[in-house]
């Protein structure tokens, strides 16, 4: 069931990237928010997240964290590119 | 010594411990993956215009691939299910498809996807050279359209000692299909079904290129990330089948027969590692083939 959903929903992100949502960065957004939703998926349903004990959240709340500022230091590193101040 | 808790859940966490074990290195990967992928952000922004090529891979082919790996995430929870439910040989089949299911992805990665790249030539034009070669590139009418300018010609190398040989001038290159007809409104935006190179033939002079070689790491950061992030995806695709190998042989049938719970969890634990790295293909493919 949720397998259907997930291969539905790559034939949507398939089918969306030969539309133009007008730029390329939205094209990009719509492509991650696709994948984002079907990663959701993955994690809740197969990976059993959408009942587990609290433990694993804080596992995972930890690594979030991690993730996010390791992101976070990539969007700083473009304000040594002096093509970003465009 | 016995392993402890490998069924019944320690007091103080509530949890078996292979559970922890593999959430924390479930935890380690993501900061591994996490950090190539914005390594890709960067490279990816940090393109010049016409640097970050589109439409080379094969889209029909990587949908096929996805399918596959979720289809394998399908059967590796079908495979715990059976096993919760006691019922061995149902295990064993879908065992067998969850293997099948990487085999083949693997099979078709390494046997075919990566190998056309290797097989495909590009050549970086010099700036001062360009407009020799608009018949091939066609930047005047990319430039009216508004789509970035094309620095490369791309194609089959017909005469491939010419890499390698000094005394060879020129490249011959079958064009691919965008070369061959640069202006051809068609050609403007990739398509789902690949084209092959068609049988026009380009002489590029090596004085008028900038850098020219085979679809390698080298070629641009495009494909260094390409054969990074779906390389090390491979080998986690790799190691997932080699443990499923293992829980599906013989041997595994004698844990079940003295503690099938514990070999149930042993599945669950090797399936959450399974969906993490399906996990990951769902960000890869459209970063890599459609966008």
């Amino acid at each position: 069931m949720v397998g259907a959903i997930l291969l539905a929903f790559t034939g949507i992100t398939v089918a969306l990237s030969y539309v133009h949502f007008g730029t390329q960065k939205a094209n990009i957004a719509v492509a991650m928010l696709v994948a984002t939703l079907k990663a959701g998926l993955v994690a809740a349903i197969f990976m059993h997240l959408a009942a587990e004990k609290r433990l694993i959240y804080r596992i995972l709340i930890f690594t979030g964290f991690f993730v996010l500022g390791l992101f976070w230091l990539t969007f700083l590193a473009w304000y040594d590119y002096p093509i970003f101040h465009r | 010594m016995e392993i402890p808790y490998t069924v019944s859940n320690r007091p103080d966490t509530g949890l078996w411990n292979a559970k922890i074990g593999i959430w924390l290195f479930l935890a380690s990967e993501v900061m591994l993956f996490g950090g190539l992928f914005s390594a890709y952000i960067f490279l990816r922004i940090d393109a010049p215009p016409g640097m970050w090529p589109h439409g080379l891979l094969n889209v029909p082919v990587g949908t096929m691939n996805t399918a596959i790996l979720i289809m394998s995430s399908v059967t590796v929870v079908l495979a715990w299910a059976s096993l919760k439910m006691r019922r061995y040989r149902a295990y064993w089949w879908y065992m067998l498809a969850t293997i099948t299911c990487g085999v083949i992805f693997l099979t078709v990665k390494l046997a075919y996807e990566w190998p056309q790249k290797f097989d495909h030539f590009g050549a970086y034009i010099k700036t001062e050279a360009l407009g020799k070669y608009e018949q091939y590139l066609g930047n005047e009418y990319a430039a009216e359209k508004g789509l970035p300018p094309r620095l490369e010609i791309t194609g089959h190398l017909h005469n491939r000692a010419a890499q390698k040989d000094p005394n060879i001038k020129e490249y011959e290159v079958a064009l691919d299909p965008l070369n061959a007809d640069p202006t051809n409104p068609a050609m403007d935006r990739p398509h789902f079904w690949p084209r092959p190179a068609t049988e026009k033939i380009a002489t590029i002079e090596k004085e008028d290129v900038q850098y020219a070689t085979m679809f390698l790491p080298r070629h641009s950061a495009y494909f260094a990330s390409y054969f990074t992030i779906t390389g090390l995806h491979g080998l986690h695709v790799l190691g997932g089948v080699l443990v499923f190998i293992y829980m599906w042989l013989p041997v595994s049938k004698r844990l079940y027969q003295q503690n099938p719970e514990h070999l149930a969890n042993r599945v669950e634990v090797g399936g959450l590692f399974w969906h993490f790295v399906d996990l990951v293909w769902i960000f890869v493919f459209p970063l890599f083939y459609l966008l």
